[in-house]
């Protein structure tokens, strides 16, 4: 279970932008009617989009009054899920993954490079406040070991160096080139490929 | 070594495309029109012949879990709810199909869809997954212009939806039951069974769910036929599988293989050899990191399927092979895959909840030497405690690792962690698994 520190910096109001509430109108489509309450999660990753990447307690009961569901069930699930930020986090938002097929890959050297380029700890903002990072359970990408995530993108077969380069980036406010950092094609075997290759060779 | 031509995922590393055309090309959406006319029960049966196991990890046989569903549709809905919560430490097939090879998936959840009569088809996607989303969701809108979805689809004259729900990154929500409460809304905790979801799933509804590997080679099986399926691997072991293949090997990669290959060939021959040969080959965790890790002497002859690896007290999950050599700690290894559990644990059971932190703690000291002899049996009775004893599976998914790790290497751990219970020591140590020994002296 996850522990989520809500901040103590609340913002009074929250509403949905113009654009946020057309989006929003359109994914309760998707579910049957009266059932508008399977709408929460969606809802909730629209208004951490929309406020800087964090969801404020206003934001949850805008939702719950939005879906007509009590603010106790959208708090519940705003702190269940571990992708829900409900205090600060950086515009640009690292996540390491460090469980082990990424940690005996060294995951713990692309640790080391957000030590030296954000910030000390976990969840602490970097000097000019664009950026946070922090250790996270298995992103799904075991073969591309050792990656990272940046808001949307994985950053793939990285080691010290060439995680140090892409943080420069991002906090020169660029967006490098998402995938993998060895230019492999995707998840095939690096100079190895026995199969598929009249495919390929196409 | 698998023939190119037996192979059904021609596109898992994106060479020629995943956009409508190119699968077109490939065979997808070919004769669904055919496939879905020959009727409901062909279709069950077919995936019956071919002997079909869900690829999600449980391996349950999916003509079995179709057939479950009400014959006729009451006054109640019928939904197919496709997993693609893939998160199990290891395990990246899943991500690749949604992003090269869409289209298997979604003409697989049409024919289900029609063959357990559902109009609806909810695909659940880890949050993380968000890119592969926007790349299946541009499938659907493809599909939807071709009109081989939606209104009468591929003119089956079944009207039939996709919708995509996002997850926010919750481990447990690849639990079927914890995966419908997260689509209806709520927490991702786990129901109890029964009732399955097959009678009482989505909002009370009839519901099929399955994994995205299982669903996306139901087409290629009925084109081809549930006896060439059954050909393949061997008997109740059927078919293909993609294999992940991640650690310590030359070449990390996703492979698609017939099932029942042994392990040895699959990592020489596909991922370039354990790094420092075979003989640096320390332990394999053979099937995500649930599975119960296996020791050098049995990785070298062990076959790679569901029945071989359960005679080896572990299993194929979902055939995410990690691959630890000599050059890791592999109690270290072992105590970050029960961090892991501790962080995913939902908090609903007690055992799993309080248990799969205590394991953490105590392997993380067993890893620098700091446990007591005593508390090597101490954590065995703790596995034992949660295994059994929660209403999900993810109770035996965090206790099997360690269990194995004691089958295994309990010599390695008693050998760094010889000292008497910490009480008699007096050492300051947080956490005090032995506190109740301290309290009995005082």
């Amino acid at each position: 279970m996850t522990l989520k520190k809500i901040s103590k910096n609340q913002p009074e109001n929250f509403e949905f932008t113009k654009e946020s509430l057309e989006e929003a109108k359109n994914i309760i489509k998707k579910y049957p009617k009266d059932k508008q309450q399977s709408a929460v999660m969606p809802l909730l990753n629209i208004a951490q989009k929309q406020n800087d990447n964090w969801i404020p307690l206003s934001a949850m009961k805008y939702i719950g009054k939005f879906l007509e569901m009590p603010y106790i069930k959208v708090y519940e699930v705003a702190t269940f899920y571990s992708m829900y930020n409900l205090s600060p986090v950086g515009k640009n938002f690292i996540q390491v993954c460090t469980t082990t097929p990424c940690m005996i890959r060294g995951a713990s050297k692309i640790v080391e490079a957000c030590k030296e380029k954000i910030s000390e700890n976990e969840n602490e903002l970097s000097k000019d406040k664009s950026c946070s990072w922090i250790e996270v359970e298995c992103l799904g990408a075991c073969i591309n070991a050792p990656m990272m995530q940046i808001n949307d993108d994985y950053y793939e077969d990285l080691n010290k160096e060439k995680a140090l380069k892409i943080l420069e980036q991002i906090i020169l406010g660029k967006k490098p080139e998402p995938g993998s950092y060895r230019g492999r094609l995707n998840s095939e075997p690096e100079n190895n490929r026995k199969t598929l290759l009249d495919i390929k060779n196409a | 070594m698998l023939n190119d031509k037996d192979r059904i995922f021609k596109n898992l590393y994106n060479d020629s495309g995943a956009d409508f055309n190119s699968a077109k090309k490939r065979g997808d959406w070919s004769n669904t029109k055919e496939i879905c006319a020959k009727g409901k029960d062909w279709i069950i049966n077919e995936i019956k012949l071919s002997e079909l196991r869900g690829r999600g990890g449980a391996g349950f046989p999916t003509g079995l879990k179709w057939s479950f569903a009400p014959k006729k549709v009451g006054s109640r809905p019928h939904y197919l709810v496709i997993n693609a919560d893939e998160s199990e430490p290891g395990t990246c097939k899943d991500r690749d199909i949604l992003r090269f090879e869409p289209h298997k998936l979604i003409e697989g959840c049409l024919i289900t869809s029609y063959a357990v009569n559902a109009h609806i088809c909810y695909i659940y996607i880890r949050g993380e997954y968000y890119n592969e989303g926007q790349k299946l969701q541009k499938a659907i809108n493809e599909a939807y212009k071709n009109n081989v979805i939606g209104k009468n689809a591929s003119d089956t004259g079944w009207d039939f939806d996709i919708y995509i729900h996002y997850g926010a990154g919750a481990y447990i929500c690849g639990e079927e039951t914890a995966l419908l409460e997260s689509l209806e809304g709520k927490k991702g905790q786990p129901r109890l069974k029964p009732p399955f979801p097959a009678l009482i799933g989505l909002y009370g509804c009839p519901t099929i769910i399955n994994n995205v590997e299982t669903i996306a080679v139901v087409p290629t099986i009925l084109r081809r036929g549930g006896e060439w399926f059954s050909k393949l691997g061997k008997s109740k072991n059927t078919g293909t599988k993609i294999f992940c293949i991640s650690g310590n090997v030359n070449n990390p990669c996703n492979v698609e293989e017939e099932m029942g290959i042994s392990l040895k060939e699959l990592i020489e021959t596909h991922a370039g050899g354990v790094v420092g040969g075979w003989d640096n080959l320390q332990a394999v965790i053979p099937g995500g990191s649930s599975m119960p890790l296996l020791p050098k002497a049995i990785c070298d002859t062990i076959k790679m399927d569901f029945d071989s690896l359960i005679a080896e007290k572990s299993g194929l999950g979902t055939a995410g092979i990690v691959v630890i050599n000599n050059d890791q700690d592999i109690i270290k290894c072992m105590a970050r895959i029960a961090r892991f559990y501790k962080h995913e644990s939902c908090g609903q059971c007690t055992p799993c909840r309080e248990g799969s932190g205590w394991m953490w703690r105590m392997l993380e000291r067993m890893a620098k030497g700091e446990a007591s002899k005593d508390e090597v049996d101490m954590l065995m009775d703790v596995t034992k405690q949660i295994e059994g004893h929660t209403i999900c599976a993810f109770g035996e998914g965090s206790a099997w690792p360690v269990q194995g790790l004691l089958r295994h290497f309990k010599n390695e751990i008693k050998k760094r962690n010889k000292f008497d219970p910490i009480v008699k020591e007096k050492k300051n140590i947080p956490y005090l698994v032995d506190q109740h020994l301290l309290d009995k002296n005082a």
